[in-house]
């Protein structure tokens, strides 16, 4: 105890919460594939993982558990350093935003007062590690799938910016806890519905989420960029994917949702958690079932819709947005 | 045996081919890779046999069709037959992330490379299931004026698992996976604990089963 009480409690506190969200992305991967499994089989009128446990709740676990048993497969003519640096790069920056959203009012690592810069230039990282990864694999597929994915980023990020903008200006700042204490009386996504629908489009693009899925087209290009990934690798991938998705709906949640917002419980400063997780997976149950519903988008499509509708539209309510809060 | 030479003299050498490819795989294991089909360097009971379950219930086979049977591999896929309660319906379409390659449909000489060159690009441990019989034992195409249909599959690449017929029910299919778990785990899986819509103890009113 002695040690324990001459750290800083800052240190000790930031270690704390690491752990508890690190294990957390583990959890989130696993339950999210099972949903998307299982409401996969139940979109297409099947049963899904029925064996493994009730009704296929270990079917992740065991999943994982192969994974990891599998060869760690290194290709001859790979860029070794790039390989195996490609999903580190996809699995550590996503553990980062995830420090500073808030929660609930009481649960939050970090209160940066540039949270929302932060969150997105990590999540932007991602984008790095899947190039990297194409192109260290030197294989055309997987180096197919790194431009895609750049240039799919390139063009998402904008209507990202453009839309969270547009709540900076109402709220004058880009800490998230008083943006989340700014939606006390009404829930941004009242007085902002166009910057909602713009994110949300927008962040299924940027996971590579279906109808966006180009980078690891399955008819085109084999996997995609994790083409040569086996074992390990690819789940670290699929880590990041799964936690890139959590990011994306907790930032739209805080953002638009109303965060930890809703009728009061008993501790209502720790326990709004359990609104802000009704909300954020009410989000991923809904970037699920566009995935299991709706075909995939051509590439041309895909750049013409961000720079011919969503960019302009966000560039437009941003406009609309400063006269008004300037009235 | 006239015969025999006759036939060889028709068909190129494919065992050959299939040592030269072999031989190039074990000077790359020699290289400072790991044979990991010749087992593991230590064996810890419990740990094996979860691993054992754990690699059993989750099959990912490859997106691999060949011929017809693999229209029957996409039926077990599908909402009747639901290759999924098993945990199998992730099919990859790469070989690097699948353990189970099915051979669905006829391997001719054309083929025989590609099937494997997939086959050493599917990381260990790996299984093979040969569906219907053309990747059993050349099926109709066994005949005396057969010049390129490979007689089974087996020449080529070990198989775990034969599930007979032409093609085979998707039904086959599921029984030749769960024979394949059975072989995996040394226990008939699954351990029954989930009813399912063609299990026999169904219970519908009015039919006497």
């Amino acid at each position: 105890m002695e040690t324990i009480s001459t750290l800083p409690p800052e240190l000790i506190r930031m270690v704390i919460a690491v752990i508890i969200i690190i294990s957390f992305i583990f959890l989130n991967a696993i339950m999210m594939g099972y949903l998307e499994r299982k409401i996969a089989g139940h979109v297409q009128r099947r049963l899904g993982p029925m064996e493994v446990g009730f009704h296929g709740i270990l079917q992740l676990v065991v999943d994982g558990v192969k994974l990891v048993a599998k060869e760690l497969l290194i290709p001859i003519n790979v860029d070794r350093t790039f390989f195996r640096l490609a999903p580190i790069l996809s699995f550590t920056p996503v553990i980062l935003p995830l420090l500073v959203i808030p929660f609930s009012e009481k649960l939050q690592a970090r209160d940066l007062n540039l949270g929302l810069l932060f969150i997105v230039s990590m999540t932007s990282v991602n984008v790095m590690a899947i190039l990297v990864g194409g192109w260290g694999s030197n294989n055309k597929y997987s180096m197919f799938g790194a431009m895609r994915a750049v240039a799919q980023s390139i063009a998402y990020e904008i209507p990202i910016l453009l839309s969270m903008l547009a709540i900076i200006l109402m709220t004058n700042t880009l800490s998230l806890k008083e943006i989340v204490g700014a939606q006390q009386k009404i829930w941004f996504v009242l007085l902002q519905p166009l910057a909602f629908i713009i994110y949300v489009i927008s962040g299924i693009a940027e996971t590579n989420r279906a109808p966006f899925d180009l980078p690891e087209a399955e008819s085109e290009l084999t996997a995609g960029f994790h083409t040569e990934y086996s074992g390990i690798g690819f789940s670290l991938f699929f880590l990041g994917e799964y936690t890139n998705m959590f990011t994306v709906a907790s930032v739209a949640t805080v953002l638009f949702l109303g965060g930890w917002h809703g009728p009061s419980l008993p501790y209502g400063e720790y326990l709004g958690i359990v609104w802000f997780f009704l909300k954020v997976y009410f989000l991923l149950f809904f970037m699920i079932m566009i995935r299991w519903t709706y075909p995939r988008v051509r590439f041309d499509q895909l750049l013409n819709f961000a720079w011919k509708y969503l960019v302009p539209f966000s560039l437009v309510n941003i406009l609309i947005t400063a006269v008004v809060v300037k009235l | 045996m006239g015969e025999e030479n006759k036939s060889s003299l028709i068909k190129p050498d494919l065992k050959s081919y299939t040592e030269r490819v072999k031989a190039e795989c074990y000077t790359a294991v020699s290289d400072g890779g790991v044979n990991l089909d010749a087992g593991p360097l230590m064996r810890m009971g419990l740990t094996d046999k979860l691993l054992k379950l754990c690699q059993a219930n989750s099959l990912w086979p490859m997106t691999f069709g060949i011929a017809c049977c693999a229209i029957e591999m996409m039926g077990t896929g599908m909402a009747r037959f639901d290759i999924s309660r098993y945990g199998s319906e992730v099919f990859r379409p790469s070989p690097r992330q699948s353990d189970l390659m099915i051979v669905a449909g006829t391997v001719n000489r054309k083929l025989a490379p590609v099937l494997l060159t997939l086959y050493e690009q599917m990381p260990s441990p790996k299984w093979v299931i040969a569906l219907g019989n053309c990747a059993i034992s050349g099926g109709p195409f066994s005949v005396k004026e057969n010049y390129n249909v490979i007689e089974g599959v087996d020449k080529l690449i070990p198989v775990d698992v034969y599930v007979p017929g032409c093609p085979p029910r998707p039904e086959g299919l599921l029984e030749g996976i769960l024979k394949l778990q059975e072989k995996i785990t040394g226990v008939r899986h699954p351990i029954p604990q989930n009813r399912h819509p063609d299990s026999p103890q169904r219970k519908v009113k009015g039919l006497e089963l």
